[in-house]
């Protein structure tokens, strides 16, 4: 398995049964930084990240999905969902080793330890996950993606279901954790986007556009004036598409 | 004690509506015995039907045990073999057509008039229920679950044993809890059909000598079986597996 974090091309056009869902679709997801994929609710961000991922989904893809370094993708991908996605009967501490558990491979006890420490769970290790708040439950579920140290990081709305103090911590930890890794970010919220992502698609049925991000570097604050500029310029151009 | 007074309580109104009965419609004690003589004939039957209680117990412990055991490893075999859902689920559905009780001559006649052909009965009454409800749990984990152990590399077997049975815990133990209350009918509808022993068969010779009140007491104390037998296996249940149990 490759550590480095290469670069990820799709193209092509992606169909359900009956319908076109996304057409000449080309996404560059570049190493070493994030990439958004903007778009409003439903429209499908989720089922192309599935697609990358390699899991099921009720589309087809008629093109490719490449890494620059040719290896396969799949196996090099960690996932964070909105969804904390933690198995209720598992301890902060199992829940964030479950990857080797479920490849049945050893682990090293210290470098879980460093990563609890450093999302800040050290005094909740052995707590279950119904015990913890919003915030610390996305803390396990960071140190969970940080465990499985992939080179490709896939975030589908990780932020969504915080309240907004908690999301600016974790906005900053997880930019931080993930600092190296070739990282494809799905919001619906072009403030997260116009944060964060070095690139931005604007997901639309007919035509995606790669839109104008900002220069590095990243994160920006969320007083930014350039990031409020860029956000509302985000917005008209979703409502434009829309309309 | 909320739940005890409750059961206290709906316990003294049965004695009462029982006796009341009695007094009004004066029917002779063979069709109906007072709760007072059933009470005196537990009183000096109490050994007889010990002996008898023993056996029923050693035959629903048994068929309980096993028949768990085949369920579980029947819904394991269903969740992974595919053609085995195709092929078994039919089947399993339309044993459970048959009348239980239609079997139980058969049983007798193939395993004889030992404790054997009870436990087999105990074991077809509760291997359904405990089967279902373990598979329902197990193909009902959250697809979300696999899709994050798909990311991870989490093999077929792996995901089956960290995954999919710890979230069908809630299930099972349903199941089982179920199985609890089917095994002593089990057993009790195979001693009736043909035995020497067990609270079935001390039924059946208190019926044929007309002493209903020696019926009652037997009763009685296979109702007070069946609900010790389930209260004992839901709270062992509960606290050994009480991480599972959480929702």
């Amino acid at each position: 398995m490759s550590f480095t974090s290469p670069s990820i091309e799709l193209i092509g056009s992606v169909r359900s049964e009956n319908e076109v869902l996304f057409r000449d679709l080309r996404l560059v997801i570049k190493a070493d930084q994030w990439t958004c994929l903007l778009g409003s609710s439903g429209i499908g961000k989720s089922t192309v990240l599935r697609l990358i991922a390699g899991l099921p989904t009720h589309v087809k893809l008629d093109g490719s999905i490449k890494s620059d370094d040719q290896l396969s993708i799949s196996n090099r991908v960690s996932y964070m969902a909105q969804n904390d996605l933690l198995l209720p009967w598992a301890s902060v501490s199992d829940n964030i080793s479950l990857g080797s558990k479920l490849r049945g491979r050893k682990y090293s006890s210290e470098k879980k330890l460093k990563i609890i420490k450093k999302v800040g769970l050290q005094n909740h290790k052995e707590k279950y996950p119904f015990q913890l708040s919003g915030g610390q439950r996305q803390r396990t579920a960071l140190a969970r993606t940080l465990m499985e140290n992939t080179p490709i990081v896939l975030l589908d709305e990780p932020f969504g279901s915080l309240d907004s103090n908690t999301r600016e911590e974790m906005i900053d930890l997880t930019f931080k954790s993930l600092k190296g890794k070739t990282v494809l970010f799905v919001t619906h919220d072009p403030h997260e986007a116009a944060r964060l992502c070095e690139s931005i698609y604007i997901l639309e049925r007919q035509k995606t556009m790669n839109n104008k991000s900002l220069k590095p570097p990243f994160p920006k604050t969320y007083s930014d004036k350039s990031v409020f500029d860029l956000q509302h310029s985000l917005l008209e151009k979703i409502k434009s598409n829309h309309s | 004690m909320k739940v005890f007074i409750y059961v206290v309580c709906a316990f003294l109104s049965i004695l009462f509506f029982w006796e009341l009965l009695i007094r009004l419609a004066e029917p002779p004690p063979y069709i109906l015995p007072t709760p007072y003589s059933v009470l005196i004939s537990f009183k000096e039957n109490s050994i007889l039907i010990y002996e008898h209680a023993i056996v029923t117990i050693i035959e629903v412990l048994i068929g309980l045990t096993v028949g768990v055991i085949l369920g579980m490893i029947t819904a394991i075999t269903l969740e992974i073999f595919v053609s085995a859902r195709l092929i078994f689920r039919p089947l399993l559905i339309f044993s459970q057509s048959i009348p239980v009780f239609a079997i139980a001559p058969l049983l007798t006649l193939w395993l004889g008039y030992g404790i054997l052909s009870k436990v087999v009965m105990a074991i077809l009454i509760i291997y359904f229920p405990v089967t279902s409800a373990f598979h329902d749990g197990l193909s009902q984990t959250p697809k979300r679950y696999l899709d994050l152990a798909k990311t991870m590399g989490g093999s077929q077997w792996r995901n089956l044993l960290f995954l999919k049975i710890p979230h069908s815990i809630p299930s099972l133990c349903s199941g089982i809890k179920l199985a609890s209350v089917y095994a002593p009918i089990g057993a009790v509808i195979g001693e009736w059909v043909g035995s020497s022993q067990g609270l079935g068969y001390l039924m059946i010779l208190a019926n044929g000598r007309v002493k209903t009140d020696l019926m009652f007491a037997s009763l009685l104390t296979l109702g007070l079986l069946s609900i010790t037998l389930f209260s004992l296996i839901s709270y062992l249940l509960q606290i050994s597996l009480t991480k599972y149990l959480r929702t």
